[in-house]
């Protein structure tokens, strides 16, 4: 009986200053699919991920998450409800081992569970690779590791939305390939909405799109219904495939 | 051995230490040794704040001052038994905290060292302004009959010594037990970027607030101890001076570490005690000291440690 969307934006907007980078944003996310969000740079899709998780304040418009009107809680209590944010630019605790950071996201649901927690960071680092690499301390990790180890502290969340902004970025080829690898496998246990610039990433893991263009959601469906897209074509696709 | 019990060792190790120091030292030495571990109570408190969580606050001297002259006047002027006047002092430490951090909190950075030493400015200006009880600058004395708890004479050497020892070491087993919980690595998480922290879930406001009065707690515990031991409550106590003591044992020691702050008071009271017998200049003697060690030991003695061969060090 759940609903098919798991969260829905009303009419979502910022503005920095005079710069609109969301107008009016209606969005649904549809519960267990995953859902990529593209449009070109300065889009407005930071920004929009950023109102959801409660970590931008959004200047207009409503969230609602499992049908509950969330806008006016702070970022945290959003994350306590399953949302689970991972940053464009890399946000990890550089001073600490990669297994404490992995440690820190799960923490917060298994305090009282020492032994479920080192289960759950130790699955989780092996579910990305980063198992030999537990007790570096993160900071030393090389830029993609870093990467993948932001992804890992989304996973040890277990969110009910995960939210991933450019997590691709500065990725290796091959460690793409495992990133994608990662989101089939995931698709199904959550709610997946990535924003993407590599169209392969999008096109292999995507069951819906949205795109967004000078902070307007331009247009939101299958993919096949985006590729055949004029307006999307004219805006984003036909200039940007090969980025 | 797991990190964890050669840390547990390594902190019962210290008290043992302490202990048996008391009948090695000369009498003199002993006596200083109780004023060091009372002020690493003191230290150890503020590390909480500073070394944890990263807050940087330029007015604990008022939560010290809270609770010696909340013990000092209670016992004085009150009458209250010592253990009662004690709790008092205690609690008036706590609530000052809470009540600074509900304020103080609202700003980071630059803002929150400044906003905190004007608290403390002010704390120190109504220990002045009610002279008549608080007698100023000039303080008061707790007289020797005041000092005594359950028949044990606090101002002979020996009760003072064991009374230091017995309030650092729970202070210090406490404190080395709340590091490790998860609320003691959430504020290293705080510390470390608190933003993260914030979008992994953990509401960092009432982190650090919580942290704040616990260090204000610790910071009282020191102040009415101090009181008590050495039978002393002045206004001193409550100057910018006392505020920056604090920071600079914790940066010599080793922020953020669980025998950092005790190092610290240990190496500067010494560096104070035996410069002092050489020159008049001794502060330049101390200050260049404090340069050498920022340079090579940034992260203090405990720091040092730390990195070279005790890796486990909490
Ligand atoms: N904190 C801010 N202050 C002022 N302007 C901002 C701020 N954050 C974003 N903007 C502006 O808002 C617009 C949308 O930015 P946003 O980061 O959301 O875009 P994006 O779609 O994520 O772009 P990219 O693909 O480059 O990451 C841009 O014009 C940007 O310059
Ligand atoms: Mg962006």
């Amino acid at each position: 009986m759940a609903a098919v969307n798991i969260l829905e934006t009303r009419g979502l907007s910022k503005s920095f200053g005079g710069v609109h980078a969301n107008s009016d944003v209606d969005f649904e996310l549809a519960r267990g699919k995953v859902t990529a969000l593209i449009g070109p740079n300065g889009a407005g899709k930071s920004t929009f991920v950023g109102m959801v998780s409660g970590r931008i304040e959004a200047t207009r418009g409503q969230v609602l998450f499992e049908g509950a009107d969330i806008s006016h809680l702070p970022a945290h209590k959003r994350i306590q409800l399953g949302l689970a944010y991972t940053f464009q630019i890399t946000s990890i605790f550089a001073g600490l081992s990669v297994e404490e950071n992995v440690a820190l996201a799960a923490r917060r649901l298994l305090a009282g569970q020492p032994e479920a927690l080192v289960k759950r960071v130790t699955s989780v680092l092996a579910r990305v690779g980063l198992s030999d690499r537990a007790v570096q301390i993160a900071g030393d990790l090389s830029y993609g590791h870093q990467r993948i180890l932001e992804i890992a502290m989304g996973l040890a969340q277990e969110p009910k939305i995960f939210i991933l902004d450019e997590p691709t970025q500065g990725l290796a080829e091959s460690e793409v390939d495992d990133f994608i690898t990662l989101v089939r496998a995931l698709a199904g246990e959550t709610t997946i909405l990535l924003i993407e610039h590599n169209m392969r990433v999008v096109m292999e893991t995507a069951d819906m799109i949205a795109v967004l263009d000078q902070g307007r959601m331009l247009a939101e469906g299958t993919p096949d219904d985006i590729r055949a897209n004029a307006d999307v074509q004219a805006a984003y696709l036909g200039t940007s495939t090969d980025a | 051995m797991t990190d964890n019990s050669k840390s547990n060792l390594m902190h019962i190790g210290v008290l043992v230490v302490l202990f048996a120091l008391f009948f090695i030292l000369p009498v003199y030495h002993a006596g200083n040794m109780s004023r060091i571990m009372v002020l690493a109570v003191y230290a150890m408190g503020f590390n909480l704040l500073f070394g944890y969580t990263g807050l940087l606050s330029l007015g604990h001297a008022m939560f010290f001052a809270a609770g010696m002259y909340g013990f000092g006047l209670t016992t004085n002027l009150g009458g209250l038994p010592v253990p009662l006047a004690f709790g008092f002092g205690v609690i008036c430490a706590g609530v000052l905290a809470l009540v600074v951090g509900f304020l103080a909190l609202r700003t980071i950075g630059v803002a929150f060292m400044i906003v905190t030493l004007m608290f403390a400015q002010t704390a120190y200006l109504v220990v002045l302004y009610f002279g008549t009880y608080t007698r100023g600058d000039e303080g008061f004395v707790i007289q020797q009959a005041q000092r005594s708890i359950a028949g044990i004479d606090l101002t002979s050497e020996t009760g003072r010594y064991f009374t230091a020892l017995l309030i650092f070491g729970i202070c210090f087993l406490l404190i080395a037990r709340l590091v490790q919980t998860p609320f003691g690595k959430t504020l290293v998480a705080i510390r470390e970027n608190e933003e993260r922290t914030r979008m992994l879930g953990y509401d960092s406001h009432r982190h650090k607030l919580k942290i704040l009065v616990i260090s204000g707690l610790f910071s009282g515990v020191a102040g009415a101890t101090y009181a008590l031991l050495f039978g002393y409550v002045g206004a001193t106590f409550a100057t910018v001076q006392y505020s920056i003591f604090p920071l600079v044992w914790v940066l010599l020691g080793g922020a953020g570490t669980t025998i950092g702050p005790l190092i610290g008071v240990f190496f500067m009271f010494y560096l104070i005690n035996i410069s002092s017998g050489f020159t008049d200049a001794y502060m330049l003697v101390v200050g260049v000291v404090l340069v050498l060690l920022t340079l090579f030991a940034p992260h203090g003695l405990a720091g040092l440690l730390r990195k070279k061969v005790l890796t486990w060090l909490p």
